[in-house]
């Protein structure tokens, strides 16, 4: 099929990091489901690297392609550098997206931005408990 | 590969594709030239003309060759808002879920003055009667309500309407796109004033279709130039499509009764098998559907990716998924018979030929089946749905 580029049919049909980890302690959900599409990742910071990381997306072809390749992007990354992932390398990975298709990028990178807020939301909390 | 997209189009037949390939090469003459291989070709029309009537119930004179459905479509609502005009009539009564080619040039008429009332199709896409009479004016100019619905399948009680609106004196056309071919349609039994169809939904080419105008009523051009087709529309006629349009909808109506016969138990027994799939529903009514019409709902799942799976299985389907259409939205029918759009978005229409076998449609029912469990495997919604996060809606 002619819609998508091989890399990113390669990736809806093989999509890496799928499901969930138990004891994530970074969550983010972006999306909705009136729009079609929803992404949800969960990741695992120990030492401010991302040990593993993992998808659940309802949505299009290529939005459960670049929920794939952002995991494979930010996986074994300091977190400082996941947080400079950007839509556009997200879609470069996957050899382009569609014009219409290029806001399920969009979505990848506000996913892993909201899973990384919520690792850094917990943080000061404790930091404070220790510092009691 | 089993293909299961006959709404979109459908295969050209043997009969349409030698129809075609032998006028093209034979008759290519332009049938407003007077010799005689432009006479040949003028013959070619009138006889495809007479052919296409005879099977509607129609007169030759009566029906006008067009590019396809859209035109047909344009042509009758703006010979229908012409009239109304002339007479101080601007209010046009539809539906909400009519094609585009119809809704769009409401839209245009809408701005250029015109009021339109868009009736509801109910759960079941079957509009009312009653309904319709109810909502006509005494300055409504046109009724226009599709014969069958292009993605649901649903067929509407068109000669009742046509009663209603023969009665109250009001222009009644019908978008017969998807009818023609597959159920029986007469313009006289059935009321109808105007009518449009599509060669390319029974077999035939793409490209063409036709104009069926009732008698007495004054038809307005949309394409000005030449006088082909009465000095109806212009242009110098496409006589393969036409010839070969004429094959197709003598052969469609020939073997229509056994046709009906086995698409109709073989989009039954699909219905089954997609019901049996958990948090699933039909849509649109289950009998008063096109015989080859199976459209479903599964929650949890967008559609553009189960077509995708399936494609890779080797079934050729449609959905009315937001990221199908191109648009945000869901598909405005589903959305017109209530579905709302976390469910529309999980849409899937199956229309088979009758060349379909049962073997097909049991590989069909363990493939959807197979790849809606899969996508539901990681679906962030169904994981809500299953946790009781949110409330199941199907």
């Amino acid at each position: 099929m002619a819609l998508y580029s091989e890399k990113v049919m390669d990736h809806f049909r093989n999509p890496r990091n799928v499901g969930v980890i138990e004891d994530a302690n970074g969550i983010g959900e972006v999306g909705n489901a009136k729009c079609g599409d929803i992404m949800k990742m969960y990741l695992k910071i120990e030492d401010g690297i991302i040990v593993d990381v993992k998808f659940e997306t309802f949505g299009c072809g290529s939005a459960i392609a670049s929920s794939s390749m952002a995991t494979e992007l930010i996986k074994g990354k300091p977190v400082e550098e996941a947080m400079q992932l950007t839509n556009k390398a997200v879609a470069e990975a996957l050899d382009g997206l569609p014009a219409y298709k290029m806001h399920c990028s969009v979505l990848a990178e506000e996913a892993i931005q909201s899973a990384l807020n919520d690792y850094y939301s917990k943080l000061p909390k404790e930091d404070a408990e220790v510092q009691e | 590969m089993i293909y299961a997209d006959n709404a979109a189009t459908t295969r050209m037949s043997d009969t349409a594709i030698s129809t075609m390939t032998s006028v093209m090469k034979e008759m290519y003459g332009n049938p407003s030239s007077l010799y005689s291989l432009g006479q040949e070709a003028k013959e070619i029309i009138e006889k495809a003309r007479e052919d296409v009537a005879s099977v509607i119930g129609a007169e030759p004179r009566e029906i006008i060759f067009t590019s396809g459905g859209s035109e047909a479509d344009n042509q009758a609502i703006r010979i229908g808002a012409e009239i109304g005009k002339k007479n101080g009539k601007k209010h046009i009564i539809s539906t909400a879920f009519e094609h585009h080619a119809v809704l769009h040039t409401l839209k245009r008429l809408e701005a250029e003055g015109f009021e339109v009332t868009l009736l509801d199709v109910h759960e079941n896409g079957i509009v009312r009667p009653e309904e319709v009479e109810a909502a006509i004016r005494d300055d409504t100019c046109l009724v226009t309500i599709m014969f069958a619905n292009n993605e649901i399948g649903t067929i509407q009680p068109i000669r009742e309407i046509g009663a209603v609106c023969r009665e109250k004196k009001v222009l009644f056309h019908t978008d017969a796109v998807q009818a023609i071919g597959h159920v029986p349609v007469n313009v006289v039994d059935d009321n109808i004033d105007m009518l449009s169809s599509s060669a390319h939904k029974y077999h035939g080419p793409k490209g063409v279709g036709f104009l069926y105008v009732k008698k007495g009523i004054r038809i307005t051009n949309l394409i000005e130039g030449g006088a082909q087709e009465q000095g109806r529309r212009a242009g110098t006629e496409n006589v393969p499509g036409i010839a070969a349009m004429a094959a197709a909808i003598k052969e469609a109506s020939e073997h229509m009764e056994e046709n009906a016969k086995v698409m109709t138990a073989m989009r039954d027994k699909l219905i089954e098998g997609l019901s049996r799939i958990p948090h699933s529903a039909l849509n649109g009514d289950a009998t008063r559907r096109l015989p080859g019409n199976v459209n479903f709902c599964f929650e949890g799942i967008e559609g553009e990716s189960l077509l995708l799976l399936l494609d890779d299985k080797g079934i050729a389907a449609s959905s009315g998924s937001a990221c199908t259409s191109g648009s945000l939205d869901p598909s405005h029918v589903l959305l017109a018979i209530g579905r709302v759009h976390d469910v529309a978005h999980g849409s899937l229409r199956l229309t088979v030929g009758e060349d379909i076998t049962e073997e097909q449609i049991d590989y069909i029912i363990k493939s959807v089946k197979e790849v809606v469990e899969y996508l539901r495997s990681f679906s962030p919604v169904w994981r809500d749905l299953c946790s009781g996060k949110a409330q199941f809606i199907l």
